[in-house]
């Protein structure tokens, strides 16, 4: 089966949360409204055997305009490796102050990693998971490195790091200086 | 994380027999900056929370401000043990997003570079997961090819580690004679030295008992872990990319996709074995089929180096303005995102990008397979022995430049 | 007295040979570097890509032995830290920790462009450099350096072992 009868299947058993289907490059998607999003990967995942999670990731739309967008929207690229067939939804974030979404680890215990790393770098939280936190920038980090008001040299400094510093400062007093220096040598530092 | 960092396994009242171990990130048998925070009873593990993020360099970050011929520099250094297959997977996946056609004769160069790197990272893995388990000698032996191969890339396009070969559209450089030569004589060589290494390995007994029979993964729990590559077909799935969904060559090629029964490591040794010799036999082919002509397509917008003459270089402008012109005129950043997905060495390395119709990704995701592959160590690490984790990790053959992009 | 110091064969600048004894006569500055400088013992400390590289050094075509370079997997027999690949922010507090367990006289290579000023990652987790927080001897630049820059970097350290003045105590 096609994707493009897959999603009018998808369409068919959850008529109010499809907003719309979209094409690009050959590639279809659809982009869905949270509520139900558990509820359609168990579908695709059940009945037409999309048993692989390629992909699970975020987007925030705070730059980009389109007709469905919200502030942030994850996205899951689904694959079938029987039918050799994928499928991309996009699940609409509605409250773009605290983004809240199911979580699919019920599903796929993978997609634990996936969903702390989108927790981690954009802020979305996953109902019902297992162990949100932060996995790839330290715990006490402050923001989500990869939400558009987040400057690429960082927003503010992480304390651990000012901590380092300060302790290099008091701990290079005892580093070896080489004081009886030959001509033509220089000093180590 | 100050130097009174706890553990972050939670604790609980009256387990006195239990104790806690952090190994890493500083460990030799980590294969990088990976932590593993660990729960024990004796040498059993209770509980195993890897701990990642300490190669975190903000790819995904620092795409977005660049240009897309500016990008494929840093996919270098995701999974540095086979950067070619990196550089081919972004180009791809660019390709797709702004439907640039890619010539005949560079698809063929991609598979044969593709390839070339996949020796090399499966040597690299075989080296090094032998250290782990034991067996020094492969490693001394395992780097003796590598070191050709590296040698090679370095003739083909200047630099051993982070290649940096492909352009959008096509390659940077075309193949010399001598580098066929090379090639040619390394395909001859090298199933000698497979069987070489087989020596080594396959009747040692150390080996067999480090490795039979431990960690296996069925084929439901593969896919529930979102395993890829030899990890999972080590189990009997039968997902490749190269086959499910075909890029560059690979459709023109025949070869065929090891599988495993087991999905113990020893499985996944065999598959890998196996896979090397894949690779020989499409690297053969890529010598014999190596089609003649440009190695960069002809409607291809002008990022590859303008010191090549069959390319426009636009006549108004500097290289930077000219770019842009070109890519006004072609109307090529359109709204819009793809998943395209490659078969790199350690599973299926994937790209999401979206574009805003400007210049520079509005989001790229790298669907990383190491990343996922260290998360399913939580479940794969529970009721082993410390010595088998170091086993586990090896045979998953994750590299934390990809795990931590 | 007079004699014997007339009697003893300059080898080279300081070290004088006593003839029939088999001993020499130099002064501890020397003997000490000398020492040290053949026994360089890093810490095995992959980061990132030139860790790889740096493994390539370490095996058979390069080969770091024939210098008295041998990996020691703890920091405690270490006296080399060699920084190969990019240190985060993360990572930074565990490499100090790293260098803070080494032993006096210890030294520090940054090994290519991450180590040395951040490389192409001037992003919010890298740190721009590894001399933010350590004391660095010797920048390897490259990305990655190739095995043979390395083995140059670790001759530039031993010749600025060599130079060294009084570091075997504090009263020198």
């Amino acid at each position: 089966m096609e994707s493009i009868r897959i999603a009018e299947d998808l369409e068919k058993h959850f008529p109010d949360s499809i907003l719309e289907i979209q094409v690009h490059r050959g590639q279809f998607s659809a982009i869905v409204a949270q509520e139900f999003i558990l509820e359609m990967c168990q579908f695709l995942k059940e009945k037409h055997k999309m048993n692989h999670l390629n992909c699970l990731t975020g987007v925030d739309n705070l730059t980009r305009k389109g007709k469905h967008f919200e502030r942030f929207e994850v996205i899951y690229q689904l694959y079938s490796i029987e039918h050799r067939v994928g499928l991309r939804l996009k699940a609409q974030v509605k409250d773009s102050d605290n983004p809240c979404i199911d979580s699919i680890t019920s599903l796929w215990t993978g997609a634990d990693w996936l969903e702390r790393e989108a927790f981690d770098l954009l802020g979305i939280s996953f109902n019902n998971h297992p162990n949100l936190k932060r996995v790839l920038t330290p715990d006490d980090w402050e923001g989500h490195p990869l939400q558009k008001t987040y400057k690429l040299k960082g927003n503010t400094e992480w304390s651990g790091f000012t901590d380092l510093k300060e302790k290099f400062k008091q701990l290079s007093q005892f580093d070896f200086q080489n004081t009886h220096v030959q001509e033509g040598t220089q000093a180590n530092d | 994380m100050t130097e009174t960092t706890t553990l972050s396994v939670p604790v609980t009242q009256g387990d006195e027999d239990k104790y806690k171990l952090r190994m890493g990130p500083q460990h030799p048998a980590t294969h990088g900056v990976l932590r593993v925070d660990l729960e024990l009873d004796g040498e059993t593990i209770l509980d195993c929370y890897p701990q990642v993020g300490y190669l975190h360099r903000g790819f995904e970050k620092l795409a977005e401000n660049r240009t897309y011929a500016q990008n494929l520099v840093l996919t270098d250094r995701l999974d540095y043990m086979a950067a070619m297959a990196n550089n081919v997977g972004y180009c791809e996946a660019v390709e797709k997003l702004l439907d640039i056609n890619v010539s005949e004769r560079a698809k063929f160069l991609r598979v044969m570079v593709c390839e070339m790197a996949r020796l090399t990272s499966h040597l690299l893995w075989l080296a090094t997961h032998a250290l782990d388990i034991g067996a020094m000698t492969v490693f001394l032996y395992a780097f003796r090819e590598r070191e050709t191969l590296m040698e090679l890339f370095a003739e083909l396009c200047g630099s051993r580690l982070t290649n940096t070969y492909t352009r959008l559209g096509g390659v940077r450089q075309d193949v010399t004679h001598e580098i066929m030569m090379k090639l040619d004589r390394f395909v001859n060589e090298f199933p000698a030295c497979i069987a070489e290494y087989e020596t080594l390995i396959d009747t040692n007994r150390i080996w067999l008992k480090r490795t039979v029979g431990i960690a296996p993964v069925s084929a439901e729990m593969g896919l529930d872990l979102c395993l890829t590559g030899a990890s999972l077909r080590g189990s009997g799935v039968d997902y490749d990319v190269r086959k499910h969904m075909p890029y560059a060559a690979y459709d023109q090629l025949d070869f065929e996709v090891p599988l495993g029964e087991t999905g113990d490591i020893y499985a996944r040794y065999r598959i890998r074995m196996e896979e090397m010799l894949q690779s020989n036999i499409i690297l053969r082919q890529c010598i014999e089929k190596m089609p003649p002509g440009s190695i960069v397509g002809d409607d291809a917008p002008d990022l590859i180096m303008p010191t090549i003459p069959q390319k426009k270089v636009t006549p108004d402008t500097s290289a930077h303005q000219g770019l842009i012109k070109l890519i006004d005129d072609r109307n090529v950043y359109m709204e819009g995102d793809v998943y395209v997905a490659t078969e790199v060495p350690k599973g299926e390395l994937g790209f999401y990008f979206v574009s805003d119709s400007k210049g520079k990704p509005y989001r790229m995701h790298i669907r990383s397979p190491s990343f996922i592959h260290i998360g399913a160590l939580q479940t794969l690490g529970k009721g082993v022995m410390v010595a088998d984790l170091i086993a586990i990790i090896g045979t998953l053959d994750v590299v934390l430049g990809e795990c931590d992009r | 007295m007079g004699k014997i110091n007339e009697d003893l064969v300059h080898i080279t600048d300081g070290i004088k040979y006593i003839p029939g004894a088999s001993a020499l006569v130099a002064p501890l500055n020397k003997v000490i570097n000398w020492g040290r400088a053949g026994s360089i013992w890093p810490a095995t400390f992959g980061l990132a890509c030139c860790a790889i590289e740096m493994m390539v050094a370490g095996s058979a075509t390069n080969d770091l032995d024939r210098f008295g370079i041998i990996f020691r997997a703890s920091p405690r027999q270490a006296d080399c830290l060699i920084l190969a690949g990019t240190i985060t922010k993360k990572m930074a507090p565990v490499v100090r920790r790293v260098y803070d367990q080494m032993p006096e006289p210890r030294y520090v290579l940054a090994m290519g462009s991450c180590a040395c000023t951040g490389g192409v990652f001037d992003t919010y987790s890298v740190v721009q450099g590894a001399n933010e927080f350590l004391p660095v001897d010797v920048y390897i630049p490259g990305c990655p350096p190739r095995p043979e820059a390395l083995l140059e970097g670790l001759m530039k350290l031993q010749e600025k072992i060599m130079q060294e003045q009084g570091r075997w105590s504090q009263f020198a």
